[in-house]
């Protein structure tokens, strides 16, 4: 059952085990002695070949992506790669028209995911909170989005925005020559139709992840809150908001990664032509397209892990804290 | 998932019915059906013949509906065998992810080392790294090992292999932060007495630790499955032959190779989300509580 796992998890870190010092609850330095040699190599192998694996291809490849920053490189032969300090990103910054239409495209992306889908999914989750009937079939429509992939969630809008056969061009006669509103490829809409399908998805998301963070709200809270008169708004204001900060931190969190992310939906829709360039897409273009441009891909992809720390290191550092303390 | 649970929080009384609670109804009824019409639109356009629609518009009354665009797009497109790559890849991963994932977290979950918290903040903050920025030391990086013999290409590059190892790298950082707080919360007189006795840490960890773990796993199996499965980026890019590619990315290569009209791609694009549908209605428990067991700790 899902409250199980999920009511079990916060409480993992605060609540302190029967019995153990404070501080000191792991197995102590006194069983330590306990294991022997092989016991130490055992686990010695256990954590080593994860980490190895891990920190070669995600930590190696991104601290790579840092260095070759600032060099110029086309990928043929190690000799070729040369060091030119910051030319890459003067470049980008004040030669490449896609760079500054790309970073503001991401912004857009988040501050729409976190102004349309993440309150609408926290209503959805609000309302399905309440024990209403059909809450399963409701529940299982918004949700059903966040299961697909979003290379098929990009085809099946192709679908819906397709000039000429698309269902809302053909709903509003706009789907004959001369009439045509082009969402796929008019530069002015094209990114706010591939939002409406993002968002189409996030909602989803963003609903379980509140829903969970409303099951884990203590009930004698909404029973204080009956009692004292509070109307159904006030009590969601001032007792039960509140109490979902956790979930809102981790709503932030997922929103930012999921904006700095973006890239399948934009990929299948126009191959983030005109109007919806992204910096992932940047990024990719300058390795799998025809110029392979190695050290320019990874300036942005630099400037992409710069904007994506801001967010991952304040979470970070408050997550570990709690666990340090705990 | 809310009637299920319910049981467990204070009773609820139901409410008699008021006139707010009908209006709830038709808000999130229409709702609903707002998020499921484009998925329906796809499934209206898919059974119906590309001569009719063109002739007739989308916007019509059918006159014949047939599954035949499924039937069609599922042999033309060979899709057996791009559901099987992405098997190859998939099992694997999801496998050799959850074995590495929960050795690390017993590492750091069960033992008081001092490099436990480096540990973990190292693969919680590896797996919170966008894609894009790994990629391209990557590519360069698959490009240069070679496998002769081992893989179809020789190379990690345009190897199931490849992606195997990406996706358990990557996604081994979420597991690991999950699962080690799962064991925090197992109570330690079990692998106490039990090292005590004499056990081995490998016993510790498969017979006692693992086993009481296994709701946990199952909820990450389910997500993961299905993170792996719609899987496009690392795919795209670190694949070159159509042949070897998994069947989203497939899918991206054939509606320009094969499908000439939309209704085929609809048929298409709906088979690939077959199989994800299927897990999501089976373990559709497992999926939510394992997109919220990382989400509820903060």
């Amino acid at each position: 059952m899902t409250t199980d796992i999920t009511e079990e998890i916060p409480e993992a870190g605060t609540v302190p085990p029967p019995g153990g010092a404070p501080g000191r609850r792991k197995v102590p330095s006194g069983h330590r002695r306990l294991l022997t040699r092989r016991d130490r190599l055992t686990l010695g192998l256990m954590a080593g070949l994860p980490t190895v694996l891990h920190i070669a291809l995600v930590w190696v490849t991104a601290l790579a992506s840092i260095a070759l920053a600032f060099t110029t490189w086309d990928g043929i032969g190690f000799d070729a790669i040369r060091w030119v300090g910051l030319q890459n990103f003067r470049e980008l910054f004040e030669q490449n028209p896609q760079f500054w239409p790309a970073v503001r495209h991401n912004v857009v992306w988040f501050a729409v995911l976190i102004v349309i889908p993440t309150p609408l999914g926290l209503f959805l989750a609000v309302q399905l909170d309440k024990r209403i009937r059909f809450s399963r079939v409701y529940q299982t429509a918004f949700f059903l989005p966040v299961v697909l992939s979003m290379a098929v969630i990009g085809f099946v809008w192709q679908l819906v925005y397709n000039p000429d056969t698309g269902l809302i061009n053909s709903v509003i006669g706009a789907n004959e020559p001369g009439k045509y509103i082009d969402w796929i490829g008019d530069p002015d809409l094209n990114l706010w139709a591939v939002l409406i399908a993002a968002s189409w998805r996030h909602t989803g998301y963003m609903m379980i992840l509140y829903l969970a963070g409303l099951k884990s709200v203590d009930p004698s809270l909404r029973e204080a809150a009956a009692l004292d008169g509070a109307g159904e708004w006030q009590a969601f204001r001032n007792v039960i908001f509140p109490t979902l900060r956790p979930t809102n931190t981790i709503v932030l969190v997922v929103t930012v990664i999921e904006a700095l992310r973006a890239f399948d939906l934009v990929f299948v829709f126009n191959g983030g032509a005109e109007g919806t360039e992204l910096l992932s897409i940047l990024v990719t273009s300058n390795i799998i397209g025809e110029s392979s441009r190695i050290g320019y891909g990874s300036a942005i992809a630099v400037v992409l892990l710069l904007i994506s720390l801001v967010v991952i290191v304040p979470y970070l550092v408050s997550t570990f804290r709690k666990e340090r303390r705990a | 998932m809310s009637t299920a649970t319910a049981p467990v929080n204070a009773p609820r009384r139901r409410p008699p019915v008021r006139p707010a609670r009908v209006l709830l109804h038709i808000v999130l009824g229409s709702m609903a059906l707002a998020w499921l019409a484009p998925l329906l639109w796809a499934v209206y356009a898919a059974l119906r013949p590309y001569a009719e629609t063109s002739e007739k518009g989308y916007v019509s009354l059918p006159d014949t509906l047939s599954p035949d665009n499924f039937t069609d797009a599922f042999t033309q497109s060979d899709m057996t065998h791009y559901f099987g790559n992405t098997l190859l890849i998939a099992v694997p991963a999801v496998l050799l992810t959850l074995f590495l994932s929960s050795m690390v977290a017993f590492y750091v979950a069960r033992f008081d080392f001092r490099v436990n918290l480096a540990l973990l903040l190292v693969f919680t903050a590896g797996n919170l790294l966008p894609q894009q920025v790994l990629i391209t030391p990557l590519y360069r990086l698959y490009l240069l090992v070679d496998l002769p013999g081992i893989t179809m290409s020789g190379k990690l590059y345009d190897s199931a292999l490849g992606l195997v190892l990406i996706h358990v790298a990557f996604q081994s950082g979420f597991c690991a932060f999950v699962l080690s707080n799962y064991m925090r919360s197992l109570p330690h007189e079990l692998t106490e007495a039990a090292l005590v006795d004499g056990a081995s840490v490998w016993r510790l960890y498969w017979q006692i630790t693992l086993p009481l773990c296994r709701p946990a796993m199952a909820a990450l199996a389910t997500l993961l499955s299905i993170w792996i499965y719609n899987d496009f980026f690392w795919a795209l890019v670190l694949i070159s032959t159509g042949e070897n590619m998994p069947i989203t990315s497939a899918l991206n290569n054939l509606s320009g190779q094969y499908f000439t009209d939309p209704n085929l791609v609809a048929a298409g694009a709906l088979l690939t989300a077959i199989p994800t549908l299927i897990v999501y209605f089976l373990l559709q428990r497992q999926f939510v509580s394992g997109l919220t067991l990382g989400a509820n700790k903060g």
